[in-house]
């Protein structure tokens, strides 16, 4: 516990260092990335006991502020939570160090470093905190940091409004956490975790935390922050928020299922349906995407919505007394917690190395990296088909477990389940079809073909800093494909701890599902065998040939331009237009007129469609009603004052009368 | 593992091929021609893979990764596949979501080879390709989901094993839907009528057959081999449903499967003959209509 | 229970889909004609056991009506009025396929909950009466045409009628009172729709004809 409380002192200290040092850019930048670094290794050190399967470790400290205490812990649930993160913030830190470097203009990277770090090291807090304010003191300042990194850019407007809806969102999921955690605690002082148990009123305080810890995951229609923030902020930090700062979300409402004793079905079945809206909803938004970071954050919705359809599955496994459905469903949530933060992070590492080596974000504007970056191609290749969610990466690992449960909850033939388990199957299926069109358009249009504009055309490999973070995570995608056994079989401890079961129980269940996977793992490394001896055929029957090079047939046509080839919109027109009832996508035409037309233009948007359908009416009436009272608001200090004197007199009146 | 799984899968790698050439005959003997040879498609890999290759100049490594991991891909998927009620060389539970992320794989490198070469019209087909596959991916999961629950088995082989005629007569009424829909997958994913023409000579409407237009040599003879693969395996799933012969003989049944697979095959070859190719905007309300079929079943499974 | 009940009350469902999924009127006249067939047969099954003079004319009069009378009046309405043969759906094919498969699973669900004082013939009938009574609302609130409306009217009596016989193990008075107010109320609707459908065609044809004029 002591070393993991020494990890966060010595990312603080990095930090703290980093933002004191403002004069030398390259000194603030060794101390962020070195106390970054640092103090995730400390940290993983001391929490890969606990995953191996050690007795949690625990420190109560007093601290005098009503309600609180300094009651941290490190259980195989935390301990889960803090190896993505950490193993996360280490790789993106030293990718960043290069990323901030590289950019001269911008002003010193000090500012940004300590708010990185102080980012992780709230992550960090909140994951092992165990009481109600310590939890709130450490959600707020991983909110704050957050918003001053997302805000680095603040010269451009785009940036600012993406910050505020970014602080407005995060406010009022955490408005509803007060209110859960005041509801959870009934008045116990110090509002420590363990003395949670049982809850009168169960459905309420669920309820609240699906608002308020679905607001910082992204769960439709509390996501609306995240395709605005996340392209703001420098690539590795959207790496982080993406990769793992969202996940605490996803923490908090596991942590409080631990809490509330068994659940009601219909828990379950709400969890399912935000799950099929939010994964089928982020990634038609995200095809609809021109911006490629946009496009990965619409992506993050989707992956939360699937780590949603496999905690409902658990739910209702919970519910109903069905221990494999309940390890299978949060065994496939947590493991793709674990994947996502893996294949976002490199794709998002990916995402700004492809912006910074072309100085755009637009995929209409690229096109042919693959033979001027064939290092982040090939990582993002590989991050693509984890995403993707095919054979033999780590992404089909987490969805086959969510399948296999909503497989079990089928057979089971319980009224309770059938329909959710209906929902999800048809949901994976559908968002695994949509997923892998976006990321052929993704990959395609960005790596693939030839370059549409100039912009790609200058194109150059970043440095081995920002490559090897990047080839870190995509060995990391391949290695939990193949060892998915071993992986499946580590998920025991923290089962247990989540499903509150037996630990036979659990560990039967997950040693059925290992089998599984061993044949999985059969497959796939009988995929890279017969993929490898059909390259070596190829090889033999084309050695003695004359292989020669030709242009792309072009039925004819005699002058194709690199503009001619298909853009990332007319690629996923057909999707787009199919679902336009939910996208509602926005085309201003200018059509070309006589023979040799002078202009011609198609603009398509696809703006959100819970901001402009939900949020702006209602924000927009909100503003409205109190503009009324802004007479109120006119300056003069001494009528102020007066209203300060008034409130107090009426409060006496009130207080004493 | 028994010796039978393995003959099946050698059946499957030798007979292939056999399925294209019986549809094209068809099609050729109802449109009152003679048509090429049955072993047609054996003598045009053969023919392929002694070729030499003309790769684009706009190409990477991903456009030679193509052929080869999407050909590797079916290869294993074919070790999924039961056929004639004997179980497959690989089985277990939800092994029915390995093969259709398998099918997957291969989906996403051809598509991905395809856009590789730049070209507008195989980023056409590849488009095209990438819509209706997302479309019939839930039919096929929820179909393959109804036998699942009536057999209340979760691996394809005891699934396929448990569809005898005593599961036609106890709910033919399900599994008449669930065929329908498990033919429409089959024609979509294979690129046949009426989806897609795999004999038009106009770039701009074919999807399957524009997406490998500048493969050539060794590569093409990988990807047609891989199609007809497909096909194969797709009908198998088909032919296990619809010919319930489940005597308990290896001999028997894999004769009645091998029977229903050139039935399937001269169905196919009827319907490209006698249909036109639906308009593009029309293709997904086909594929929709096939996952409301799928999900028809499932739900007469449950009650 | 039988399988000959079953398989006509799938067959009913299904017809069900292809009357969401197509968009020709004529097709759509074809769909009702052929479930009021399917209603036929199913009274057929549902007394397989115990076929009387009374089943037997009960049959066949729903098929001449449901299945030829009916249909023969409307597509004859089709023909004279000369109107466009699209239905023109305010929700599109696609959508109203997907919301009719969320239909059903929704009718079983209900059906599961609902206390019934005797157990149906078969456990299909509840549901799929559920089902295509949902349905024929669905039509008549999602199309255009007049002459949908009037055929949605009919797809929604079809699920009545399924709940009627489906119930009901001997032929009561309960089923042919059924029938004799289906003809009634089809008779009167009909009179009233096709009256609307006059006058809507009366005033497509006016809007039309003042388009021409326009290009001329």
């Amino acid at each position: 516990m002591r070393l993991l409380l020494l990890a966060v002192g010595v990312q603080l200290l990095g930090g703290v260092g980093a933002g004191i040092s403002r004069r030398s850019r390259q000194w603030s930048t060794t101390l962020g990335v070195g106390g970054a670094v640092l103090g995730a290794l400390l940290g993983l050190v001391a929490t890969a006991g606990v995953l191996l399967g050690a007795p949690p470790q625990a420190l109560w400290l007093r601290w005098d502020v009503p309600f609180a205490a300094f009651a941290v812990e490190v259980d195989a649930l935390s301990a889960f939570f803090l190896l993505p993160v950490l193993g996360l913030s280490a790789l993106t830190a030293v990718y960043g160090g290069e990323y901030l470097l590289a950019d001269e203009e911008r002003r010193s990277p000090g500012a940004s470093w300590f708010f990185f770090n102080l980012l992780i090291a709230s992550i960090v807090l909140v994951l092992v905190a165990r009481n109600a304010v310590l939890f709130l003191v450490a959600w707020e300042v991983m909110a704050l940091a957050s918003f001053f990194l997302v805000t680095a850019d603040d010269e451009d407007a785009a940036v600012r409004e993406a910050g505020w809806t970014y602080l407005v969102a995060t406010h009022l999921g955490t408005a509803c956490l007060l209110v859960m955690f005041v509801v959870l605690g009934r008045g116990a002082d110090p509002l420590d975790f363990d003395r949670f148990s049982g809850a009168s009123n169960a459905g309420l305080v669920f309820l609240l935390a699906v608002v308020g810890f679905g607001t910082k995951a992204g769960f439709v229609p509390f996501h609306v922050w995240l395709p605005e923030a996340h392209p703001a902020a420098p690539s590795h930090v959207s790496a982080v928020m993406s990769g793992v700062m969202i996940k605490t979300g996803i923490y908090g409402l596991v942590r409080v299922l631990t809490m509330l004793g068994p659940p009601a079905p219909w828990w379950g079945w709400t969890l399912c349906g935000i799950g099929m809206v939010s994964g089928v909803g982020g990634v038609l938004f995200a095809l609809a995407q021109h911006d490629l970071k946009r496009l990965l954050a619409y992506h993050s919705v989707e992956n939360i919505g699937i780590i949603a359809l496999g905690l409902g599955l658990g739910v209702l496994g919970r519910s109903i007394g069905a221990p494999a459905l309940a390890v299978l469903g949060f065994g496939g949530a947590l493991l793709h917690v674990v994947n996502h933060a893996i294949f976002k992070g490199l794709l998002f590492l990916g995402a700004g190395a492809v912006a910074q080596a072309t100085g755009t974000r637009d995929l209409d504007h690229l096109g042919g990296l693959l033979g001027r970056m064939p290092g982040t191609g090939l990582a993002f290749l590989v991050g693509a088909i984890a995403i993707s969610g095919l054979p033999p990466l780590n992404g089909f690992v987490s969805e086959l477990l969510i399948y296999l449960g909503a497989y079990h909850a089928l057979v089971a033939r319980s009224a309770t389940t059938t329909l959710p388990a209906l929902g999800v199957i048809g949901a994976l299926a559908l968002i695994g079809g949509l997923a892998a069109a976006c990321f052929t358009k993704a990959f395609g249009v960005v790596f693939l073909g030839t370059a549409r504009s100039s912009h790609a055309t200058h194109a150059s490999e970043p440095g081995p800093a920002m490559r090897w973070p990047m080839y870190g995570l995509a060995a990391a995608c391949v290695l939990i494909g193949l060892l998915a056994p071993l992986v499946v079989r580590s998920l025991a401890p923290v089962l247990v701890v989540v499903t509150q079961l037996p630990s036979d129980v659990v560990r039967a269940d997950v040693a059925s599902a290992t089998a599984v996977f061993a044949r999985v793992t059969i497959a796939a490394i009988g995929l890279l065998a017969i993929a490898a001896a059909l390259a070596a055929v190829r090889r033999t029957l084309l050695t003695s040939r004359d292989v020669r090079e030709a242009g792309t047939w072009d039925c004819g046509y005699a002058a194709p331009t690199a503009r001619m080839q298909y853009t990332a919109s007319s690629f996923a027109q057909p999707l787009t237009r199919l679902f336009d009832g939910v996208l509602h996508t926005e085309r201003r035409l200018v059509a070309p007129h006589g023979f040799f037309p002078r202009e011609a233009a198609l603009v398509t948007e696809t703006l959100d469609v819970a901001r402009e359908r939900l949020y702006a009416p209602v924000f927009g009436g909100i503003g409205r009603v109190l503009g009324s009272l802004r007479w109120l608001q006119h300056g003069r200090v001494h009528l102020y004052v007066l209203y300060v004197a008034a409130t107090l007199l009426v409060l006496l009146l009130w207080k004493l009368g | 593992m028994a010796i039978a799984s393995v003959v099946h899968v050698l059946l499957a790698l030798v007979c292939a091929p056999l399925m294209p050439g019986i549809v094209i005959r068809t099609k050729a003997l109802v449109a009152g021609r003679i048509g090429p040879p049955l072993l047609q498609p054996y003598f045009d890999v053969l023919k392929l893979l002694r070729k030499s290759a003309v790769y684009s100049r706009t190409t990477s490594g991903v456009f030679r990764a193509g052929p080869v991991v999407g050909l590797a891909a079916l290869l294993i998927a074919t070790l999924l596949v039961p056929f004639g009620g004997s179980a497959a060389v690989l089985a277990f539970p939800a092994d029915v979501v390995l093969f259709a992320y398998l099918l997957g794989l291969a989906r996403f490198v051809t598509v991905l080879a395809a856009l590789d070469t730049g070209s507008s019209f195989e980023g056409m087909g590849a488009s095209r390709e990438v819509t209706f596959s997302a479309l019939a991916e839930p039919a096929l999961l929820l179909g393959l989901a109804a036998i699942a629950c009536h057999t209340s088995s979760l691996s394809l082989s005891p699934m396929y094993a448990g569809l005898g005629p005593a599961a036609w007569t106890q709910a033919a009424a399900a599994f008449a839907p669930l065929a329908g829909a498990l033919l429409v997958v089959f024609l979509a994913e294979n690129a046949r009528m009426p989806v897609d023409d795999p004999t038009t000579h106009l770039e701009l409407t074919m999807i399957h057959e524009v997406m490998v237009l500048d493969h050539s040599g060794p590569d093409l003879a990988f990807i047609e081999y891989g199609s007809a693969l497909q096909l194969w395996l797709l009908g198998a799933l088909v032919v296990g449903l619809v010919v319930p012969v489940r005597t308990g003989s290896v001999w028997i049944d894999g004769a009645a499967a091998m029977a229903g697979m050139v039935a399937l095959a001269i169905v196919t070859g009827l319907i490209e003959s006698s249909m036109a190719r639906l308009r593009l905007l029309r293709v997904p309300q086909l594929l929709i209509g096939a996952s409301v079929l799928s999900t028809v079943a499932l739900v007469l499974m449950l009650r | 229970m039988s399988t000959w009940t079953d398989t006509i009350l799938v067959c009913l469902v299904l017809t069900g889909f292809v009357l969401l999924g197509s968009s020709r009127l004529l097709r759509h006249i074809r769909i009702v004609a052929a479930q009021g067939v399917l209603l036929a047969l199913l009274t057929l099954a549902a007394h397989q056991h115990a076929l009387s003079a009374r089943v037997l004319v009960l049959a066949v009069t729903i098929a001449t009506l449901k299945g030829a009378a009916f249909p023969w009046l409307l597509s004859r309405v089709l023909r004279t009025a000369d109107v466009r043969r699209e239905v023109e759906p305010f929700v599109s094919y696609n959508v109203s396929l997907l919301i009719g498969g969320l239909t059903l699973p929704v009718a079983f669900w209900l059906s599961a909950r609902l206390p019934l004082p005797a157990p149906p013939i078969s456990s299909l009938v509840v549901p799929v009466a559920f089902f295509t009574t949902l349905l024929g609302l669905f039509v008549i609130v999602s199309r255009r045409k007049a002459l949908t409306q009037v055929l949605g009217y009919l797809v929604l009596e079809n699920g009545i009628y399924v709940f009627g016989v489906g119930l009901t193990a001997d032929v009561p008075m309960v089923v042919e009172f059924g029938v004799l107010l289906d003809v009634f109320v089809a008779v009167f609707v009909m009179g009233i729709a096709i009256f609307h459908i006059n006058r809507e065609f009366d005033h497509i044809d006016a809007d039309q004809l003042a388009a021409l004029h326009d290009w001329t």
